[in-house]
């Protein structure tokens, strides 16, 4: 103990770094994370870095690079090109437009109009990045650097502030202290159960002496989920240090990063990130000169969801199948081969490095009373603006839907969000107001989870929703105990009678039933919050299930089975187009005489619907 | 030192119990299990053992240690209505075919669902389309995936007993199975059919393949002649299905149901496991003359047998040359009961064995072991399948008048019954070994160091001094076990002159074809305990003391691996490495 001489001055090092992105002169910022580079931004970047231009008359500087960045979570406008210096932000940027950004604004000095955001509220074309609305109202720490720094470079990270945390633990050298800050903080588990980090890391520390070992959960498998891997391919060194605090803090030297192999540029990233901090003395042996040594390896998951339960990611890793285990033990006692384990999710480890540098009371101002800290969510569904957030927890769900998404798409009203992924809940217009963080939304039967946020307008069908996630379950899990296993396949079942129509009102009380046995039952958590959609549905939305049972209606016209497709006969005019564009032969009739829809042929496409001239073909 | 906790309101009592479940049922109340086998590892899966638990909620026991002060429910609102509905979810995807299911009345499945009365599945049946085909490819175990509910059990037991894993989990969600690898049938994989999968099974998804009928159609026969014989450690289980106790001898009995049954001629595999001490002690001492194929392994466990012809065909030279004590018996049967007595003949002779092995019906089936075209075993029915034969002819063993059984192939040596346990042939053999070699009498018969069955005993060693020379015995069960001596010996780090391997844990006393005991550790200690027990009580207790084998050598097979013994009595073994899937990779 006592505190200890680093051989490495990290203020030094930043000053260099900041020295060395002086030395780019005028930094145009591309984003290239996966989402971007589906949209062509590795065609974008090659035409910046094959134009060139002298940029001195405009902005005094001798010259152009092109950064590549991570993601900056507005992917549905990307390809985003950011140009700090020239205080501008475009979107939907394709290769052919470069060369108007270069000519006309860097070289000329007059943006792009046409490039511009434009506000959905007001139609404004919207230059800096902070007044649109989907930035405006984010607080970013953990994705602080992501969209602004090259995630391949070290000194970019470093630019930033990378490992200066490291550094001061490594100074102090007070292992304890460390864990204090970080309970103090009021950090919690960002990846579903909202554990206390702090609490879990002095369950693994008072393991310490032996072997032990810092494993990153990186499967994020909620579909339409992200935050993990912005973090993974736009800031790795951020994690890199988050764990290697950890180690530190809990006497561990070797860690995994568990990533779904679906995540191909992040295990590049990490990589590159991994090999130049290890060339750094960042990570490996005795770090920055001091006696921590802390290795850390990657390990590509196959892709089954229930891997990211913390003890089947363990059996993952150990080469077994990704089964849970039972807990007790858990795995701050016994964990990897056997060992004690600490194991955090990305978004948690990547919030500890600034934990560590600005202090807990600075971290621990943002949030409510039981969550501390911001928190990022992955806004999907019918709103205007969608993509990767983070804002302080207890912002309300209004102002993530109406401020931050920018409302409702074409108008339409608001029905619900699906909150936590295919494990949380259903929320509706009630819970508008609703300060959201891990208690308030467990209280109103939804949760965190790992942040997916799904947004649903009037034309959503909420039975149809429960069976949408009820179906991703049951062929997630695992196999293992029998409440999830043949529990969410039977609540499956009947759901699918619902929504076929097939549905009595008896079916509702055992699909209770078997949600309440299912979510108490279960092994593992993938089990226990699997009837989440199902039973906050079932309370929020429950005249929506009576209406498909007893009246064979689905109120959002979405069901297939409960359509009725005919003509009106007064309005037909016995063109036959409908009856050539039906593919199964049920339209009849003749030249100039109404035609007919023989119900039990009619497979509702709705093929004549759009052929009909004279809309004279009604669905109800 | 012990703590307590409280069990529906009353303090209980507490050691070194792992889990609460074993907690509950020391302290006399019970909760329902599936997946949970005291001699496995926790698996947690069936969620039949929930508790709840004040201020912890519903917790499985069988995956909780205990902790002082706990206040554990067992029979709430709740748990009952969690083990209702995982009955009535298991049974909407069972085949509930349940009056012609081999595991009728023995079925774990059908027993709770009685309990718990559930009489109304509400739940979608398994379509006809969603059956998946039996694996009935080899003649020991049948294996029914309509009737798994994924417990794991099997799993577990064929790694963690014989680290083989020939039983896995394939799918994910409610497409989950457990299969061999790639699904092919357990015939075409390394399985050795020990049977361990089908004795911790709790459903009728792993049975034996039953010879029942096909020896019932033999006794009734008039023209044929059958004649039995019994393995040592069926007379120390067979009672615990009427009732007794484990480890009483019920071999009297035994013999009296047998002739009632019909079998003309009762002999015991204790004499030719008495047999195989003669060969085998003289094949070790030959070899350690020779300083030849050293270790010497033993045969006598089929599994075994198995499992190094497909494993380590390599060290085949290592294993005993003599057969096991059935097919020794089978063939001094087949080859002498026509010179002994009349009417029978070589055609209308046949052998049945009763054994504790499911193994055993495979062993039957070697090309080595066939002559003249047949089997000389013709076939083998395991200590479940003899009760029921004994059930179905209207008899109850316990209620039975023991009588002896036929001479000359029935009197045997304590050596010969101790086979039953794992040990036992190394002691036997080690008694009689000590003898031929000294000349002297061995005062002191009990080799207590090679004795035990619980999972602790699972290897064993002894040195034995025979006259300054010293012989180092190892003894293990289950064939994990067994693998490491092997590796021992492989990396030449092998201390040991003789390796007694036995594939089921504890030895043929806990075979797969013995009584239904998954549940309870102490059923084998029980059945070995009865065993030494009839060792110290016979008059004779080495093998070459049995006066019949003494007149069996005098009058047939002169001496010891003589020609004549080599002929009836020893056997070869084939490289099955290219049957193995290890080549498929």
């Amino acid at each position: 103990m006592g505190a200890k001489t680093l051989n490495i001055n990290i203020k030094d090092e930043q000053q260099r770094a900041m020295d060395a992105i002086k030395a780019q002169g005028l930094r145009v910022l591309v984003c290239n994370g996966t989402g971007c580079i589906a949209n062509g931004s590795n065609d974008v970047i090659a035409r910046f870095k094959e134009l060139g231009a002298d940029v001195s008359v405009l902005t005094q500087k001798d010259k152009m690079t092109i950064v590549p960045t991570g993601c900056h979570g507005f992917c549905e406008q990307g390809v985003l090109v950011i140009i700090p210096d020239l205080d501008i932000t475009y979107v939907k940027v394709k290769p052919a437009d470069v060369d108007e950004i270069v000519d006309s604004h860097i070289k000329n000095g007059k943006p792009v109009e046409r490039l511009l955001y434009t506000s959905p509220k007001t139609g404004e074309h919207i230059h800096k990045n902070e007044d649109i609305e989907f930035y405006a109202r984010q607080t970013r720490t953990s994705l602080a650097n992501c969209g602004k720094i090259n995630a391949e470079c070290i000194d970019e990270a470093i630019a930033m502030h990378a490992y200066e945390a490291l550094a001061k633990v490594l100074e102090q050298n007070d292992p304890d202290a460390v864990i204090e800050e970080i309970e103090k903080s009021g950090l919690r588990g960002r990846g579903g159960g909202g554990f206390p980090t702090g609490r879990k890391w002095r369950f693994t520390a008072n393991n310490r002496g032996g072997k032990s070992y810092v494993v990153c959960n990186g499967d994020e498998g909620d579909p339409g989920a992200f935050m993990d891997r912005s973090v993974m391919e736009g800031d790795p060194h951020k994690l890199l240090e988050g764990m290697a605090i950890a180690g530190f803090a809990i006497g561990s030297d070797e860690a995994y990063i568990y990533v779904r192999a679906e995540y191909p540029l992040a295990i590049k990233r990490l990589k590159i990130a991994i090999e130049q901090a290890e060339s750094r003395g960042y990570l490996g042996k005795n770090i920055m000169g001091s006696d921590f040594s802390f290795e850390i390896h990657i390990k590509e998951g196959a892709g089954a969801f229930v891997c990211g339960e913390e003890t089947a990611l363990i059996a993952s890793i150990e080469g077994e199948r990704g089964m849970p285990r039972p807990k007790p033990p858990f795995p701050a006692n016994k964990g990897l081969f056997g060992r004690p384990t600490l194991i955090n999710n990305v978004e948690t480890l990547a919030n500890v490095p600034v934990i560590i540098r600005k202090g807990a009371e600075w971290f621990n101002a943002f949030g409510t009373e039981t969550s501390k800290g911001t928190k990022t969510f992955a806004l999907t569904g019918e709103v205007n603006n969608t993509g990767l957030i983070e804002v302080p927890m207890g912002t309300t769900l209004r102002e993530i839907v109406f401020d931050i998404g920018g409302g409702i798409r074409n108008g339409k009203k608001f029905k619900a969000v699906q909150i936590g992924g295919p494990s949380g809940g259903c929320l509706t217009e009630e819970h508008l107001d609703l300060p959201m963080d891990y208690d308030n939304l467990i209280k109103a039967g939804a949760m965190v989870g790992s942040g997916g946020l799904v947004v649903m307008n009037e034309d959503t069908c909420i039975v149809e929703v429960a069976r949408f996630f009820m179906h991703f379950t049951q062929s997630e899990s695992c196999g293992k105990c029998v409440p999830c296993r043949e529990g969410t396949k039977n609540m499956l079942k009947i759901l699918e009678k619902i929504v076929r129509g097939q549905g009595e009102m008896k079916d509702l009380d055992t699909l209770e039933e078997l949600a309440l046995a299912v979510k108490e039952g279960s092994l593992c958590g993938l089990g226990k919050t699997a009837p989440n959609p199902v039973l906050s549905t079932l309370k929020y939305f429950r005249d929506e299930y009576i209406a498909h049972i007893k009246e064979k209606r689905c109120p959002a016209g979405v069901c297939t089975a409960l359509k009725t497709i005919r003509i009106e006969e007064t309005e037909c005019k016995g063109c036959t187009k409908c009856a050539r564009t039906c593919p199964v032969g049920a339209i009849s009739g003749t030249v100039k005489n109404p035609h007919k829809i023989d119900q039990s042929k009619c497979i509702k496409c709705g093929a004549c619907l759009e052929a009909c001239p004279f809309k004279a073909i009604k669905q109800s | 030192m012990a703590n307590t906790l409280f069990i529906n309101g009353k303090e209980c009592e507490y050691t070194d119990e792992p889990n609460l479940l074993e907690v509950i049922r020391k302290n006399g109340f019970n909760v329902p299990t599936f997946c949970y086998r005291p001699d496995l590892t926790q698996f947690g899966a069936c969620r039949m053992c929930v508790v709840e638990i004040e201020g912890r909620g519903i917790q499985s026991s069988c995956t909780m240690p205990p902790e002082p002060g706990l206040k554990i429910h067992t029979n709430t609102e709740k748990t009952r209505r969690i083990r209702k509905i995982v009955l009535e979810l298991l049974l909407a995807n069972h085949d509930r075919e349940c009056t012609t299911c081999e595991k009728s009345g023995k079925c774990e499945l059908q027993k709770y669902a009685e309990e718990y009365g559930i009489k109304d599945i509400r739940f979608a049946q398994k379509k006809d389309s969603e059956y998946l085909p039996i694996d009935d490819s080899n003649p020991s175990l049948v294996r029914d995936p309509n009737k798994c509910i994924l417990c794991g059990a099997c799993v577990r037991a064929c790694s963690e007993f014989q680290g083989h894993s020939v039983l896995g989990f394939a799918n994910r969600g409610s497409k989950t199975v457990v299969q061999p690898m790639a699904g092919r049938h357990m015939s075409s994989v390394d399985c050795v059919f020990c049977g361990q999968c089908q004795a911790v099974c709790p459903t009728g998804a792993l049975t034996i393949k039953s010879d029942v009928d096909a020896v019932w159609s033999l006794v009734t026969n008039p023209q044929v002649r059958t004649v039995v014989q019994m393995a040592p450690s069926v007379r120390v289980a067979l009672g615990e299905e009427f009732n007794l106790k484990p480890g009483e001898n019920v071999i009297g009995k035994l013999n009296a149901a047998l002739r009632k049954i019909g079998f003309d001629l009762i002999f015991d595999t204790n004499f030719s496991a008495d047999l195989t001490i003669m060969e085998e002690a003289s094949e070790f001492i030959e070899r350690l003359s020779k300083g030849e194929n050293l270790p010497l392994f033993t045969s006598c466990c089929p599994a075994w047998v198995r499992y190094m012809e497909t494993q380590h065909p390599e060290l085949l030279n290592h294993l005993s040359t003599c057969k096991s004590p059935q097919g020794m018996l089978s063939s001094v049967l087949k080859e002498l009961v026509p010179k002994y007595f009349d009417g029978y003949t070589k055609e209308n002779t046949y052998v049945i064995s009763i054994m504790p092995c499911t193994a055993k019906k495979v062993e039957a089936r070697r090309a080595q072991l066939v002559k003249d075209g047949r089997s000389e075993t013709d076939y083998v029915l395991t200590t479940q399948e003899i009760a029921k034969m004994i059930k179905s002819a209207g008899l109850n063993l316990a209620e039975l008048e023991p009588e002896p059984n036929d001479s000359p192939f029935g009197l045997y040596s304590g050596a010969g019954t101790i086979f039953g346990a794992s040990g036992g042939v190394a002691e036997a053999a080690v008694r009689t070994a000590y003898e031929f070699v000294t000349g002297e009498t061995l005062e002191n018969l009990d080799f207590k160091p090679l004795r035990g069955v619980d999972a602790a005993s699972r290897t064993k060693d002894a040195v034995v001094d025979i006259k300054g020379n010293k012989v180092k015995v190892r003894v293990v069960s289950t064939l994990k076990e067994a693998e490491k001596s092997i590796k021992q010996l492989q990396e030449g780090a092998a201390d040991f002159h003789i390796l007694e391997v036995m594939a089921c844990p504890g030895g043929c006393i806990n075979g797969g074809g013995q009584p239904r005991s998954c549940d309870n550790s102490k059923i084998k200690e029980e059945r070995a305990a009865g065993l030494y027990k009839e060792d110290a009580q016979l008059p004779y207790r080495k093998s070459h003391d049995n006066p019949d084998i003494k007149k069996l050598y005098a009058e047939f097979l002169e001496k010891p691996n003589s020609h004549k013994a080599h002929e009836l009595l020893h056997t070869h073994y084939k490289n099955l490495f290219a049957n193995s899937y290890k080549d498929l990779k």
